[in-house]
């Protein structure tokens, strides 16, 4: 929590990146920049949401993840999966045929990271009622809307809910199962399948907690490979039982957009997609929407269903889980549910470790610490603003014109590096201009002389 | 520093456009996010009084290492009762605003809870001049 070590899961691949600024004008908080010809990230501000690695014509953008090879060093491997990745699959294969197809990769145990969803219905209706103030209450799920807070609205980090995700309560808890069974510490190594990059950093550098209880991360596009492919191969039909504990219905959809919101009381609202998201941040912010108990805010569109490492289409995910939710409810009317989940032994423990610390602000929008420097630096800004086109063009690494003067201001970059600045110092008096011809002559008669 | 942004009457799409620039200010500014918070909702009141009220305005700003000064004029049609607009409650909102969720004359008591010092001057049939000012360091 030193705030100076942000883990990122996204990598800049150098030998494939062509330099070509569609990530940084697809990122939401201006972290990246093109210098030699290659993009390059400000950690400080990257929030992990992988709109750039969307974008990204050559694929020059990867998410990072341990070695899978890295499970074998503990004698439970558990894979900690997320429901959506049964979504991954075509619908003809059951829930219980991918597990087992996951336990043959190597674990030893499949455990589903939404299990602690049920116990955090109530912790959350129980913390709107102990904390009066303030309003809406935003919730901690989405790691990416989390650090968007942290960087691009500071003065609302104090409507995030200090509660853990399920992800975390279900490591916790199975891992505390585990023990209970006999099993030391040093010998339960929790991997988590991730959906997305924001997940990942999460883990690496929690928000809000000292340290993760998961081990390590795989990337759901990598499993979902490993396992369709023995699908395939039809190689082995052993078909290993996984251990039965069922999702409870709230649970299978918890990911889901909605999958918070419907369950806690009182006036709720559940938003999907990152620009959606910024969008509702600033009306919080202008404190016209305080009469809301309760945000639900993701950054992918469909929420996780639309994470950056889902193979397939975001609706189709979407429609497998709430189908799967369909059966459980048919299911649990007709008494076929053994509702026999080890989560609800341990209660008391996990509502004692469900806690996050502070959450604290670091926004990446002030010019100065010092307020007087800042301001000397805005009118600076302003007066750069006068010169430089307007035309938002890229041209010169930085994402706009505004984001160039403030770059300029910052000493991380130079007038010149405009090429439209360039052009008009290039260009001797009297002689036709090039640009001008294309963008008409009003819009360069403020350049520099 | 100073700065000043035009404010359309009933023009409900860009209301909060001003405020959310000036918002930016102060965050980039960096003052502290209790006090953005208070100053966002105060100026937003303002200029949702201006754009629900009144026929056109300008929210003028100054800024120093003291306060942050926000001055609202409007031509528009004045408020007749200062004292009585202030009060909890009391709104003159006409219908077609209160279906666009404003009018539950909260806005100006909001502003008085959210800044320093409040300052409302009006002429019937002329039009209305809010001044708000927020101290940095208190
Ligand atoms: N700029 C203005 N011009 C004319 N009248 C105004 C102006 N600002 C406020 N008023 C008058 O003062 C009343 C109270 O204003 P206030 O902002 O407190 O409530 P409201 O705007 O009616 O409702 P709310 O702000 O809760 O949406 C308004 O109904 C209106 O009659
Ligand atoms: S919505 Fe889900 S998949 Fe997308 S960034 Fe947030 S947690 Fe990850
Ligand atoms: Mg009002």
């Amino acid at each position: 929590m030193s705030g100076r070590n942000f883990h990122h899961a996204l990598k800049i691949l150098e030998e494939v990146c062509i330099g070509c600024t569609h990530c940084m004008k697809a990122c939401p908080t201006e972290a990246l920049r093109i210098r030699q010809g290659k993009a390059q990230l400000m950690e400080d501000r990257c929030i992990d949401c992988g709109r750039c690695m969307e974008v990204c014509p050559v694929s020059a953008i990867s998410i990072e993840q341990d070695d899978f090879e890295d499970i074998f060093k503990y004698a439970v491997r558990v894979a900690l999966v997320p429901s959506v990745l049964i979504g991954q699959f075509p619908r003809h294969y059951a829930a219980r045929k991918i597990y087992s197809g996951i336990l043959e990769q190597g674990f030893t145990h499949v455990y589903e990271a939404e299990h602690g969803a049920s116990l955090l219905i109530r912790q959350i209706n129980q913390y709107l009622e102990q904390h009066a103030d303030p309003r809406p209450v935003i919730s901690s799920f989405c790691p990416a809307i989390v650090r968007l807070i942290q960087v691009r609205f500071p003065s609302l980090v104090e409507n995030i809910i200090l509660l853990k995700a399920p992800l975390d309560i279900a490591a916790i808890s199975f891992k505390k199962e585990l023990m209970e069974r006999g099993y030391d510490e040093k010998e339960i190594g929790i991997f988590y399948v991730t959906p997305c990059a924001a997940k990942i950093a999460a883990i690496k550098s929690p928000v809000g907690e000292l340290s993760s209880p998961i081990t390590g991360v795989i990337k759901q596009d990598d499993i979902f490979n490993k396992v369709y492919t023995s699908f395939k191969k039809e190689e082995k039909s052993t078909c290993i039982v996984p251990e039965k504990e069922q999702l409870r219905a709230e649970e299978m959809g918890w990911s889901l957009t909605g999958g918070e919101s419907r369950h806690i009381n009182g006036r709720c609202l559940a938003i999907d997609g990152i620009s959606n998201a910024i969008e509702f941040l600033e009306q919080i912010e202008n404190g016209s929407v305080s009469n809301f108990e309760f945000i639900e805010l993701r950054a992918c569109d469909e929420s996780c269903a639309g994470g950056i490492l889902t193979t397939a289409n975001r609706f189709l995910v979407s429609e497998r889980l709430q189908e799967r939710v369909l059966k459980y409810n048919a299911d649990f009317k007709e008494g076929k549910i053994i509702d026999n989940k080890s989560i609800d032994r341990h209660t008391e423990y996990l509502v004692d470790h469900i806690a996050l610390e502070n959450i604290e602000p670091r926004s990446m929008m002030k010019l100065d610490d010092d307020m007087e420097a800042a301001m000397k630096k805005m009118d600076s800004i302003q007066k750069l603003l006068g010169y430089l086109p307007g035309i938002d063009c890229g041209a010169c690494g930085a994402p706009s014109c505004k984001t160039l003067a403030e770059d300029i201001v910052q000493k991380r970059a130079k007038t010149s590096d405009c090429i439209f600045v360039q052009n008009a110092l290039a260009v001797a008096p009297g002689k036709p201009d090039k640009a001008e011809k294309i963008w008409g002559i009003n819009r360069f008669d403020k350049l520099v002389p | 520093m100073e700065f000043s942004y035009i404010i359309e009457g009933g023009d409900f799409s860009k209301a909060g456009s001003a405020s959310s620039e000036v918002k930016k200010i102060l965050k980039q500014l960096n003052l502290a996010p209790e006090k953005i918070k208070k100053i966002a909702v105060a100026m937003y009141e303002a200029e949702v009084n201006i754009v629900a009220h009144a026929y056109k305005g300008v929210m003028e700003g100054k800024i120093d290492a003291e306060k942050v000064f926000l001055r609202f004029r409007d031509e528009g049609p004045g408020i007749e009762d200062v004292d009585k607009a202030m009060q909890e409650g009391f709104s003159t909102a006409s219908e077609e605003v209160r279906q666009m969720g404003f009018g539950a004359g909260m806005g100006l008591p909001n502003i008085r809870k959210n800044s320093d010092s409040l300052k409302v001057s009006s002429e019937v049939g002329k039009g209305t001049t809010v001044e708000i000012t927020s101290y940095i360091n208190n």
